[in-house]
């Protein structure tokens, strides 16, 4: 604040406490995570491009109307890329159905270097898919059954009834927009905003992905029929598979946006040792 | 403040989860092909996890003739290019005969006449690309498991392979004729049938005529089209690649329930 000396903010840093802020567990499994979802994400657009057209319901191919198409065609003479969505054609060449790859301009719904492995290989793509699909399962069973075990589900990602206050939210929202993070005693927890979107994460985004994921295998379809009815079909499953991916993607980019504007080295370091500096509040909040 | 002990505790396992991340990064970079080996092992884990949900009858969903494709996209060869198969398309498919041979006590020759006299089973059904599309088409033909007890088994049989009239790929060796294989589980269950007719019309030379393996809980490309012949066999690592099919010849796993 402006009426701060510089030498008073060297006393309030040498006041910051270190706290155990994540478990070596959390921190085990949010590495694995991260490296899983890149992996799944990157090689999942692979297994995309080998057939770039989304559809709803129990069937779907060429002939079929899609929701969502990424292709090239011709304009006026030229090749052209496009991302269609419901009826809406969008111009997308040089990133989506028409890219350069070693200066060579090559039919591709996403570009190579989004995706895994850069070339065009669906069967490979595939291995690197199911390998870590499997690693990313067991990740996170482990975390869930650590986080249940241990209370740490219930204790730090379950919002408090003062939490869920609609003032407390609002209040929360503002805050977060003017980009002021709580410190002192209330940086010791998760905020609500955080503790929501997590939940949604863990508990929503993920198993949706490995259930529509699931929803794809004619082998499961004949083992769990449930699944088709859940979903509306196998063909609805891959929509919902490839929105979800999306958002897990959208979560991502604020998450890591969240870390680099409320410090990074702080959150960076309770993530990989678990210590994290709380700083005393400041005097200029009432 | 901090335990001193337990800080040295933090460091010591941060250090090894590093170096257990920079050991997997190395053998990434370096050394390709035993990368590649290791994914390839979930597969044999998606196979046994598969195989342990799935009761060994459990069906693939049956649609009703409601949900039919308005259009089935044909997929792979659209018209198998060789002499032999242009004049056995020219006369009907009169001339044609199923081989089906290897591990069995009795070789047989089926006719297309043989085949329909034979019991039947029709089935509406999903059909899964690998390359992620669906179309529902009906199918009817004679179950594979029928067809496999008229021969008898010999006590090695594991698997039925089945050769193909299509060559996907022109070699001099031959190497890119389809073919594909199943194992026993998959060759007995009810749905697994050998198709010569979809949607009520002799199956066409675009969907595999004059008939086509249907294995329904594995993707699009097991369902070898243009069947010539079949053998019984307690091993495939001798043919062609080695992998069991045309596809898995070229990196696609062997179980496809997935």
């Amino acid at each position: 604040m402006s009426h701060e000396t510089p030498r008073r903010r060297s006393t309030s840093r040498r006041k910051s406490v270190l706290i155990r802020r994540h478990s070596v567990l959390t921190r085990l499994t949010h590495w694995v995570n991260v490296l899983c979802l890149c992996v799944l994400l990157l090689s999942g657009l692979q297994i995309f491009n080998a057939y770039p057209r989304l559809h709803w319901g129990e069937y779907g191919a060429d002939a079929d109307p899609a929701v969502v198409e990424i292709g090239a065609d011709e304009a006026n003479g030229k090749p052209r890329g496009y991302l269609k969505v419901g009826g809406v054609s969008l111009a997308t060449t040089g990133a989506l159905g028409l890219s350069t790859v070693d200066g060579v301009r090559m039919r591709r719904a996403f570009p190579a270097w989004l995706t895994l492995p850069s070339y065009q290989d669906l069967a490979a793509g595939r291995r690197w898919h199911f390998f870590f699909a499997w690693v990313f399962v067991f990740n996170g069973l482990v975390y869930l059954v650590h986080g249940l075990w241990s209370g740490h589900l219930r204790r730090d990602l379950l919002p408090d009834r003062r939490q869920l206050g609609p003032r407390h939210i609002w209040r929360e929202i503002v805050d977060h927009a003017r980009l002021r993070f709580p410190s002192g005693e209330e940086a010791r927890n998760y905020n609500t905003l955080q503790k929501l979107s997590y939940i949604v994460v863990i508990a929503g985004l993920l198993p949706l992905m490995v259930l529509t994921g699931l929803t794809m295998s004619p082998g499961m379809d004949a083992a769990f029929p449930q699944l088709l009815d859940i979903f509306g079909g196998r063909q609805s499953a891959r929509t919902i598979h490839f929105i979800s991916a999306s958002l897990i993607v959208l979560f991502v980019v604020i998450h890591v946006a969240m870390v680099v504007l409320s410090g990074p080295w702080n959150n960076m370091r309770s993530m990989i040792t678990g210590r994290y500096a709380i700083r005393p509040k400041e005097l200029s909040h009432e | 403040m901090s335990n001193p002990l337990t800080r040295r505790r933090f460091l010591i396992g941060g250090a090894l989860g590093a170096g257990a991340l920079a050991a997997g990064g190395y053998a990434a970079l370096g050394r390709g092909a035993d990368v590649d080996a290791v994914l390839q092992s979930a597969e044999w884990v998606t196979m046994d996890a598969q195989r342990a949900l799935l009761w060994r009858g459990s069906l693939a969903r049956e649609f009703s003739e409601a949900d039919i494709s308005p259009t089935f996209r044909v997929n792979g060869t659209q018209a198998p290019d060789s002499a032999a198969y242009a004049a056995l398309h020219r006369s009907g498919f009169a001339d044609w005969k199923l081989k089906i041979g290897g591990l069995v006590d009795r070789s047989l020759e089926l006719s297309l006449a043989d085949l329909r006299a034979l019991p039947s089973r029709t089935q509406i059904t999903r059909h899964d690309c690998v390359e992620g599309w669906s179309a529902i088409g009906k199918w009817t033909g004679v179950p594979l498991g029928h067809v496999l007890q008229m021969a008898g088994l010999k006590p090695n049989a594991r698997f039925a392979v089945f050769h193909c009239a299509d060559e996907l790929e022109r070699t001099f060796d031959g190497s890119g004729r389809y073919y594909e294989s199943i194992d026993l589980i998959d060759a007995f269950h009810p749905q697994t049938i050998l198709a010569y007719a979809m949607n009520d019309a002799a199956l066409t030379v675009g969907h595999g005529a004059p008939l086509r393996l249907r294995v329904e809980r594995q993707l699009g490309y097991k369902h070898a089209k243009y069947v010539m012949q079949i053998d019984v066999v307690d091993g495939f690592e001798n043919l062609w690649g080695g992998r069991g099919g045309f596809w898995e010849d070229r990196g696609y796993q062997w179980y496809a329930g997935i």
